[in-house]
């Protein structure tokens, strides 16, 4: 109980605080705008080249860059914890008798949250551009880029703790993050791929997800692919949260 | 108020310099009511020690009852029971003091109405109103330190630490400060207190403890630890002369004993009246010139000198957060 009643307040503190600060809405709102103006026709000229529609273009991408914008958006989460830690916010918390866990579910919702909203944005701006998608499926959609939140998020406030910096937060989360991203054939498909890049994207648990949100915006929601990739970022999503927990735990005693 | 017994903590070093022994059993006894100063030169453990009081680190071995309550067993009643507030503050820069202020009484587990209660009760007592609902990053240096006390202090504690609470004020926010420390001292709390200004120590603390290489090196009132060094001092301004002046003057039998202090000598002396026109006969003779001859009671500065060997004021930067 006391559990909830922490997480709640340090969520909506945190809540409050980012709709304050109008740069960070702006930015997040922005970048789902450039990838579906700037990139988006970019995709849909080589899907017209090899004979399909700008429809279908459309219909392949927007479920990978959702996927994409799970990731890229909670994984920098990390920064923000830094900038608190230096602020001497964390410590201000530890020593009163707030829920140590709370601190750390309260800051993942707060990007859950957000995650939502930019997602949501991008949905519904590309329909015009031919994009069909049904509420049932795309209910579960949202539920599993809450997973890939969930995790990305407390993975990257596990390693912001860990580090302590930007300096060494930023090379790590960039390392990372690239190559997981291009190896889940989120930005273009991996079917023309030489056989070794397409091994190292079988074992990337995004190929998963983007494979299964376009299962979702085909409205096959019990398809194998997307059970198996629910099943895989539900224990990824337990095991960031279980860690990001602990090393919230170990150094914010 | 806080009673510990051979409290110890030691951090792992990096590399090859092993374990620092940064707490090595110290034993305080802090009493009701009273503003307690603990002064230390930068690495000697004082850091560590309040954050060990405060729940920060857990103590490797010792006792230490807390606010009525074992520090070891139960640290998150202790949490409850006391007030803390770290060097550097922890406003955030976007939030308001009244935001925080509520956020922080919530966090203490007021509900909703108490804390709006406690936070408009906090911001009148500390004179926040002013500035109550502009964000912080507006704020003054003073206005910013006031807000962390209130902060602090928000849950009515019956203890509070505060880590070199006036550090970066100007002359008359610490002014402030000091009231603001001595009015919670009179509404029955007790608050115990860092500080790098000795005479800070000596205007506001009602005792004070001096701790060196971990261990507590002497405690007592500002005005006993002073009595402790008997005689007066004599500071000898030396334009480079000092190390030979001083080892002349130290065979001298009316000096107690020399303590250089960057580019002047501190004399401890019997009798001040009497030894200046000895010493200034003996500097004389061996033709030391001399720049400028003071005279003073012992101030909490000697005491500090005598104790630690170091002077705190002209302490070099800080070779280690301990």
């Amino acid at each position: 109980m006391k559990f909830l009643r922490d997480t709640w307040l340090v969520f909506a503190r945190q809540l409050q605080l980012q709709i304050r600060q109008p740069v960070w809405v702006v930015v997040g709102l922005l970048q789902p705008l450039f990838f579906l103006l700037l990139f988006a026709p970019l995709l849909t000229a080589m899907v017209k080249q090899a004979g399909g529609t700008s429809e279908s273009a459309y219909q392949w991408f927007i479920p990978g860059l959702l996927v994409q914008m799970a990731m890229f958006g909670t994984l920098f989460a990390g920064f923000g914890i830094i900038a608190e830690l230096r602020a001497g916010v964390i410590e201000r918390m530890r020593v009163t008798p707030v829920s140590r866990v709370a601190l750390l579910f309260g800051r993942t919702g707060r990007d859950i949250v957000t995650l939502f909203v930019q997602c949501l944005l991008l949905v519904v701006l590309a329909i015009p551009f031919g994009l069909e998608v049904e509420l049932g499926p795309l209910l579960l959609m949202f539920g599993m880029l809450a997973l890939i939140g969930a995790m990305c998020s407390s993975v990257s406030y596990g390693l912001g703790l860990l580090t302590r910096s930007e300096d060494a937060l930023a090379p790590i989360m960039n390392t990372f993050s690239f190559p997981l991203l291009l190896t889940a054939g989120i930005l273009l498909p991996l079917t023309g791929a030489p056989g070794w890049l397409q091994a190292v994207g079988d074992v990337n648990p995004f190929t998963w997800a983007a494979d299964a949100s376009r299962d979702l915006f085909q409205g096959a929601w019990d398809t194998a692919t997307v059970w198996k990739a629910l099943v895989i970022l539900g224990g990824l999503a337990i095991l960031g949260v279980v860690w990001g927990a602990r090393e919230f735990a170990r150094s914010v005693r | 108020m806080i009673e510990t017994k051979g409290l110890r903590k030691s951090f792992k070093g990096r590399g090859k310099t092993g374990t620092v022994e940064a707490v090595r059993g110290v034993d305080l006894s802090v009493s009701d009511g009273e503003i307690f100063g603990f002064l230390g030169p930068n690495g000697a453990g004082k850091t560590t020690m309040l954050r060990m009081l405060a729940t920060l680190i857990t103590p490797d071995d010792g006792e230490a009852m807390v606010a009525g309550v074992d520090l070891r067993k139960d640290p998150g009643e202790v949490r409850q029971r006391i007030g803390y507030v770290s060097q550097g503050g922890g406003v955030w820069d976007d939030s308001t003091a009244r935001e925080e202020l509520e956020l922080q009484a919530r966090l203490y587990g007021m509900t909703k109405t108490e804390a709006k209660i406690r936070a408009e009760a906090a911001l009148t007592a500390f004179q926040l109103e002013s500035f109550a609902d502009r964000r912080a990053k507006t704020y003054s240096g003073g206005q910013r330190r006031r807000v962390d006390v209130a902060l602090g202090c928000v849950h009515q504690p019956r203890l509070v630490f505060l880590d070199e609470p006036t550090t970066g004020l100007d002359p008359q926010s610490r002014a402030h400060m000091w009231d603001e420390v001595r009015r919670l001292r009179d509404l029955g709390m007790t608050v115990f207190i860092t500080t790098h200004y000795l005479d800070e120590a000596d205007a506001l603390c009602d005792r004070i403890a001096i701790i060196d290489h971990g261990l507590i090196v002497t405690e007592g009132t500002p005005a006993a630890l002073k009595r402790e060094i008997a005689g007066d001092v004599v500071t000898l301004g030396l334009n480079g002369a000092s190390a030979r002046a001083g080892e002349l003057l130290d065979k001298e039998p009316y000096v107690n004993s020399v303590e250089p202090v960057e580019g002047a000598l501190r004399l401890y002396v019997e009798a001040g009246a009497a030894a200046i026109p000895q010493i200034l006969r003996r500097l004389d003779d061996e033709g030391i010139a001399l720049a400028s001859i003071e005279l003073h009671r012992p101030s909490l500065d000697d005491v500090f000198l005598a104790k630690t060997g170091r002077s705190l004021r002209d302490e070099p930067a800080a070779t280690k957060g301990a």
